[in-house]
């Protein structure tokens, strides 16, 4: 079995890409052709009916503009105390960070990883990750590491949780209103701003960025 | 089928990372000349591993429902509570309206989470032609809902980080919350690791 790939891997790879413009749907791997979406227009597989593209009007500078707006809004959502409880006079508020490191001391560390994993390092790696693709690619090149980053970006797509988080900080301010006084912190409306970029760049189709910019020959 | 052919009958292989389209060598070990990724038909032993994440979930699910995931302590006076009498105190004390929303992301996700998946790999299973744009429908809002369910475990673990006034007030996670988290991971690798392709196969090919 082994023998069959060894001449040349390089070169059979090169041969596999097919020139058309084809296009198969992730979800039942029907075969389209690609015809180009007017502004807003978005295509959809007519047998399973999963969305196939969708038209892109925001170029890389835009979409690097929104990447970094949204670092400087996780740094704050991050460093700022999210709410703060007081009973009797006295008063406690957490920060991200204060609720990770207390939940591993509480003996609850499976909680505190995930909690740290879907909430910081997964939502800053795709923030930074993104980041870097676009800087480059908004002077028509590929970033150093363009593959591997553009893969990793792939699988860390549905381990972000910021948007969840947001939900459960509302949820805890009703549950803590009943005994305590509470007061929203600035970072609770950072995490709601974070959430609205979020969302603007989970539109960001990763396989257009691959296009966008297309390999060079070394 | 021959307005819409699917990818195996023009001899095509979709990448599964990068969506490039490739021609479908019988090389083994191919990879995507774009991303570098293992170029396959389907998602590897989908069905197998889909059933055995979907297991492991469901064994931990029963803890993280039977076992408290909370206890509240207020002058000695402590109360532990499982995700369902969470909700109940919601709606009781809070609102109604949040209780909904705890609920549906807390008890009714997970279990329609289990449900669709089964339902699914069963009748792709079958090579079954039942329903297939349902099936396909149904696959799409499991993989869409699944991490809401995440929920509950940030309410405690926020609650926990707040709730600490010494004698007066506690609040500390158990271990139903753990169990829990970790169920609502599995379910999602288990609606990643299957394949929604194979409700479109005639019988199941699991390569
Ligand atoms: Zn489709
Ligand atoms: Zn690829």
């Amino acid at each position: 079995m082994r023998g069959m790939s060894v001449p040349s891997h390089a070169g059979a790879a090169e041969r596999a890409e097919v020139p058309a413009p084809l296009l198969i749907c992730e979800h039942c791997d029907t075969v389209y052709r690609r015809r180009p979406l007017a502004r807003g227009e978005t295509a959809r597989c007519a047998r399973c009916g999963a969305l196939l593209e969708r038209h892109h009007g925001l170029g890389p500078g835009t979409m690097l503009a929104l990447v970094l707006t949204a670092l400087v809004v996780f740094v704050e959502a991050n460093a700022w105390p999210i709410v703060t409880l007081g009973l009797n006079g006295e008063q406690v508020s957490t920060t991200l960070w204060g609720m990770i490191t207390f939940m591993w001391k509480q003996d609850a560390q499976v909680v505190s990883v995930l909690a740290a994993g879907t909430l910081f390092f997964f939502p800053l790696a795709k923030i930074l990750l993104l980041g870097w693709v676009l800087l480059f690619a908004r002077a028509g090149r590929r970033a150093p590491g363009f593959r591997p980053v553009m893969v990793a970006l792939h699988y860390l797509h549905p381990w972000t949780m910021s948007e969840v988080f947001v939900l459960g900080v509302l949820v805890s301010i009703v549950k803590a209103h009943l005994y305590f006084d509470v007061v929203p912190d600035p970072g609770v409306f950072a995490y709601a701003v974070l959430v609205v970029l979020i969302t603007v760049f989970a539109g960001i189709d990763l396989r257009r960025l691959w296009e966008l910019v297309p390999e060079r020959p070394a | 089928m021959s307005a819409l052919p699917r990818a195996h009958e023009l001899g095509l292989i979709g990448c599964h990372v990068c969506g490039l389209v490739c021609r479908d060598a019988p090389v083994p070990d191919a990879a995507c000349p774009r991303c570098g990724s293992p170029l396959h038909r389907r998602k590897t032993a989908s069905c197998a591993r889909t059933w055995a994440l979907l297991i492991a979930a469901f064994i931990l699910y029963i803890p993280a429902n039977v076992l408290p995931i909370m206890r509240t302590a207020s002058l000695g006076d402590v109360d532990d509570n499982t995700i369902l009498s969470g909700v109940v105190e919601l709606w009781v004390k809070g609102s109604p309206d949040l209780a909904v929303i705890v609920f549906t992301a807390s008890i009714l996700v997970p279990l329609t989470k289990f449900l669709v998946l089964a339902t699914l790999l069963v009748s792709a299973h079958r090579g079954s032609a039942w329903a297939r744009l349902q099936r396909a429908r149904l696959y799409r809002l499991v993989e869409f809902i699944g991490y809401w369910s995440m929920l509950d475990v940030f309410v405690v673990a926020l609650l926990t980080a707040l709730v600490q006034f010494g004698v007066f007030s506690l609040v500390a996670p158990l271990p139903g919350v753990i169990f829990f988290g970790l169920t609502v991971v599995l379910t999602m690798l288990a609606s990643m690791s299957f394949d929604p392709r194979l409700i479109w196969d005639g019988r199941s090919d699991d390569d």
